[in-house]
């Protein structure tokens, strides 16, 4: 397609690099230095896309991010499909593929434009009122329908392709906007010395300058000073997205999205994360629409967007224009077009005299200027044919249209202009309402922020002034149809008549309206709409603006994409992943891992043909008929030292360890002060000023942090040191019968036998040639050895450890067998039987409460009332009727088989397995007053209707003399 | 993210750190003899103020130290960083 509104010369493009590009299937041609937007505009395209609810034809209708309408699909090969793009700001380049959105079958002709017809039937908040019965309707019917007919662009199905970096960077002062404002405010800091970052969104510095029709050359001038300043960094095509705490801004750097055939090695974006000790905001200002009917057919733009495609692209956005405003600044872009060759049919000015230099230069340039008037509706299907003029008449009202309406097919806007305060009301700015701008600019900052140029508010470098106005939201409408729409928010397809709705059912927080009706919840994040909103509400409601007051501006201040935000942190490197030394044994035996925190657990073994419930039984098995290896290294392990450990550890434990030998260990149960169980583990004395600690697998870092928190602030007096010792040993359990003669063959320098090394002893040797620590404790109640060697040695001892025990029928066996075990037994874990809320005598764990020793942390808070109370929730073990069904965990505990809703639950299954050792379903449960209900039947209602019955028993279902233990 | 001034280690990104609740919660010295309600209080009970609040921070990422902050929590300014066991300084107001 040829261009036929380009220029035949002037623009910022380059005639000598010509792109191709497609949009909706159309090939059409642009340049170097367009912008999607222009490029469409220049081969005549006004109409990109269907509106959001009423699917009503949409045009380009600003040049920059505010940009609420030209919202495409861009597709740029490969996976990499982005919704939602402003053709606005997307730099075209060659090969592009551009799709509108929000249509079926074609843009043209739209089945969802019926929306606009019914749209008497879809008020504000239609889907509050409209959807609410039958209630399962909602999920089945009209979700997925919405879901269908509304949003706008396809999200990607293929994962992103593309390379995303974040770059950290610290600067004395942030300039954000590259605009004359932004240039001067880095030149001063600048040749002080400071080091400067400046960030700007466009393609090349400028700002507004580049809008004019000739560009000056004092911004020549400015670049080459800057480029000679070494602690300044320019960067462009950068925008900054949010605006936090202490100078923290987030800026998005479009590093290849402008190059047809980018270097691989380059990421496509970069998220510069910054600290500056000072922020200068030269983010400009942004034209306001005006809210009349028709106001969003294509064609309709504002003035100052008409003057950049203009100028800086060299596009002429029509060929007949109306200009509407309330201010002089669109007089200026009124005489732009008019020397390129635009005819300018009338401009209406609301203002009963404007006068001044551009509306003196107006008239004399034989402009039709009429005053006190307004455009009072618009007609055209996909593009403006023509705009009705109305009178203003003096109480606000319509005094009559004008002589007959005037063909045009182009509609310039400007209601005035809006300082960007964006960011700065992100940095929790205050922002004050200026009368004479009729305008939000910044107040009284918090953090070291500074406002220049049109952003505070100080519009001397524009070209026009936007003060004086006459203020002007709305224009009446001059036709009470049903049908006839003026739009505020256009991308939510949000009207004045919905604001109306809102007031007039109730609503007053312009928080509530904006949710109400979704006004400036779109992409856009209502940069058009906003003020508008907010002026019509206080319209209505009597007040002023001031009053209102703004909803938030929230970060981001431009959508981002999903791989900017999490750059390097996805797929294997998301998270930490630790393995233990003997994972790749493990690995190699076929073990299927678990993820216990951030580590690797080996779960079962299965062997060929096993599924988990026969590896389980085989491996449960093995342990109790002869031994099994269980790799525990994920046990947290903390090395406590200094002359007042043994102190140290009877305040943190439950117990006492001050006459503890070296050379012995013992079980510990950890509280916090309100008497809660927090963790358990095994201390083993090392010699009388030095105690190895283990927790469990995922309290390990969680545990040391409070040990050292109390040792700071509660406790500096207490000279001990802890040191996280986890990763530095590797650990494996052999459990069964047969440990000791497994283990014994490979042991040097020490005596296994149960005299010399009874349960709960520790001793140093070498195992297999490998100086190591054996703690001979129990997670099954079997016979067993704990052998604990450094890290690096860890492989090699379970290969010696295997291949020893390959005459005993050993088996390796996971953490499931491992749970199976230990429910048999009755230990618990914490984190499952325990959920913060569970005290040790809930746990029927008196024993371990020293009674003779002083203040330990949680004995205070055991005897609160509450805490001592006989019908709290206590653990117990569960036999179904049935051997062999199962519980599931966390289910309901009730009196009754079946039991009148809302049944009373009395407890809650905390763990069920198959036992293979019993033959049987075994289960742990916290049940009120368990302890004393021991040979009840309670039960398990399902969501079937069934109930499942159970008798309560003690929490121990094997070996309860503990004979197995000293074997 | 807050710009959090470690009294060992420097002004770090808060990422580093974790934040430990309010400060200067004294364990009662006798628990024994402690009244429920004072247990219940020094366990539970927390001020959530607009405007200056004294917490602890911990250093995390870092040294692994524990300070006091004293932040306002409408501005989130750090007015001041101080040393466990020290009284909060006078910021002359409260
Ligand atoms: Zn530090």
């Amino acid at each position: 397609m040829a261009e036929n509104f380009r220029l035949a010369e002037g623009g910022r493009i380059d005639r000598e690099r010509p792109l191709r590009f497609r949009f909706n299937g159309m090939e059409m041609q642009g340049f170097a230095g367009d912008t999607l937007a222009s490029a469409l505009l220049a081969n005549g395209i006004h109409l990109v896309g269907r509106s959001f609810k009423y699917h009503r034809p949409r045009g380009i209708m600003t040049a920059g991010p505010e940009e609420p309408n030209a919202l495409l699909q861009l597709d740029r090969g490969g996976g990499r499909s982005d919704p939602n793009m402003r053709a606005t700001v997307v730099e075209l380049i060659d090969g592009l593929d551009a799709r509108s959105q929000n249509h079926w079958p074609s843009l043209g002709f739209d089945i969802g434009a019926i929306n606009d017809l019914l749209s008497p039937l879809l008020p504000a908040g239609f889907y509050y009122k409209t959807f609410k019965w039958p209630a399962s309707f909602w999920k089945s019917v009209y979700e997925p329908r919405i879901r269908a007919a509304a949003g706008l662009g396809v999200a990607p199905t293929e994962p992103d392709p593309d390379r995303y970096l974040h770059r950290h960077a610290h600067c004395d002062v942030l300039v954000v906007g590259g605009g004359p404002a932004g240039l001067d405010a880095a030149l001063m800091a600048g040749r002080a010395g400071k080091r400067v970052i400046l960030a700007d969104e466009q393609s090349e510095l400028g700002g507004g300058w580049l809008a004019r029709p000739d560009v000056p050359l004092a911004l020549a001038g400015r670049l080459t000073e800057l480029a000679t300043l070494p602690e300044v960094t320019l960067l462009t095509r950068t925008t900054v997205t949010g605006y936090y705490d202490h100078g923290y801004v987030v800026a998005l750097e479009r590093v290849t999205d402008h190059l047809a055939d980018p270097d691989p090695d380059l990421p496509r974006q970069r998220l510069w994360r910054i600290r500056a000790r000072e922020v200068v905001l030269a983010t400009g200002a942004i034209e306001r629409p005006i809210v009349f009917t028709g106001n969003d057919r294509p064609g309709v733009m504002l003035a100052s967007a008409a003057r950049a495609y203009l100028n800086r692209f060299a596009v002429r956005p029509g060929t007949r224009a109306v200009v509407f405003t309330n201010n002089d600044t669109a007089y200026v872009a009124a005489l732009d077009l008019a020397a390129r060759g635009v005819g300018i049919a009338c401009i209406v000015d609301a203002r009963a005299n404007p006068e001044g230099a551009h509306v003196a230069a107006a008239r004399a340039a034989g402009i039709r200027v009429v005053t006190n008037a307004v455009v009072a509706g618009t007609e055209g299907r996909r593009r403006i044919t023509q705009a009705a003029v109305a009178r203003l008449a003096g109480d606000g009202g319509l005094a009559g249209h004008l002589g007959e309406p005037m063909a045009c097919d182009l509609l310039l806007v400007s209601g005035g202009w809006n300082p960007n305060v964006s960011l700065f009301s992100q940095s929790r700015g205050r922002l004050r309402f200026d009368e004479r701008l009729q305008a939000f600019v910044p107040g009284e900052a918090v953090q070291a922020t500074s406002c220049v140029g049109a952003c505070a508010g100080d519009f001397s470098g524009f070209d026009g002034d936007p003060a004086p106005l006459r203020p002007l939201w709305a224009v009446p409408a001059d036709r009470p149809s049903v049908r006839a729409k003026a739009f505020v928010d256009f991308q939510n397809d949000v009207t004045a008549k919905d604001l109306g709705l809102a007031l007039t059912e109730g609503f007053r927080s312009i928080e509530h309206v904006k949710r109400y009706t979704t006004t400036g919840m779109g992409t856009d994040q209502g940069k058009t709409s906003n003020v508008n909103a907010l002026a019509l509400v206080a319209e209505k409601l009597a007040k002023p603006v001031a009053d209102v007051g703004t909803t938030t501006f929230r970060p981001p201040y431009v959508p981002l994409a999903f791989g900017a935000i999490v750059g390097h942190s996805r797929g294997a490197l998301f998270d930490v992943v630790r393995r233990t030394p003997m994972h790749e044994i493990a690995a190699a035996k076929g073990a299927v891992f678990e993820d216990v925190g951030t580590w690797k657990r080996a779960w079962y073994f299965p062997k060929p043909g096993e599924d988990m419930h026969a590896a389980v039984a085989r491996e449960t098995a093995a342990v109790r008929r002869t031994a099994g290896l269980l790799d525990a290294s994920t046990l947290g392990k903390i090395d406590v030292q200094g002359k007042d450990a043994r102190t140290f550890l009877d305040r943190v434990y439950t117990n006492a360890w001050s006459k503890l030998a070296p050379g012995m260990c013992r079980y510990g149960l950890m509280l916090g002060d309100d008497g809660f169980v927090m963790d358990d583990g095994v201390t083993a004395c090392l010699d009388d000023r030095h105690f190895h600690m283990t927790t469990t697998t995922g309290g390990a870092a969680r545990v040391l942090a409070w040990l050292e928190d109390l040792l700071q602030t509660e406790w500096p007096g207490l000279e001990v040191y802890l040191t996280s010792v986890t990763e530095e040993w590797a650990a494996i359990a052999i459990n069964g019968p047969k440990a000791r003669d497994v283990l014994a063959p490979l042991v040097e320098g020490c005596d296994l036998a149960a005299d010399a090394f009874p349960h709960m002893a520790w001793r140093p040797a070498r195992i297999a040639g490998i100086a190591g620590r054996i703690f001979r404790i129990s997670f099954t109640g079997e016979l067993a050895f704990e052998v604990n060697v450094p890290a690096d040695r860890g492989a090699e001892i379970l290969e010696a450890l295997l291949e020893a025990g390959r005459a005993h029928d050993v088996e390796l066996y996971g953490t499931e067998a491992m749970h199976v075990l230990r429910a048999e037994k009755g230990f618990i874990i914490v984190g499952q039987e325990t959920d913060g809320t569970v005290t040790p005598l809930d746990l029927g764990m008196d024993w371990i409460i020293a009674k003779k020793k002083g203040d330990f942390i949680g004995k205070r808070g055991l005897t609160r009332e509450d805490l001592q109370h006989p019908d709290r929730r206590q653990l117990v073990g569960l036999l179904t009727a049935e051997p062999e069904r199962v519980l599931e965990e966390g289910a309901q505990l009730t009196e009754a088989a079946n039991p009148a809703v809302p049944a009373r639950m009395v407890g809650h299954v905390t763990s069920a397995y198959h036992s293979p050792n019993l033959g049987r379903s075994i289960a742990l449960a916290l049940v009120e007053g368990g302890h004393g209900r021991h040979g009840q039947t309670l039960h398990v209602p399902m969501p079937s209707g069934q109930s499942i019955a159970a008798l309560v028993t003690k929490p121990l279902f094997i070996d309860p003399e503990g004979s197995r233990l000293h074997g | 993210m807050l710009l959090i001034d470690c009294p060992h280690c420097g002004p770090r990104a808060e990422i580093e750190f974790r934040c430990g609740g309010e400060a200067h919660i004294a364990r009662p010295a006798s628990p024994e003899e402690t009244s429920d309600a004072a247990w219940r209080d020094y366990l539970y009970l927390r001020r959530s103020p607009k405007g200056l609040h004294l917490e602890r921070w911990n250093h995390i990422h870092g040294c692994q130290r524990w300070f006091n902050v004293a932040r306002d929590t409408v501005s989130d300014e750090i007015l001041a960083v101080y040393p466990m066991g020290s009284p909060p300084p006078d910021l002359g107001r409260t």
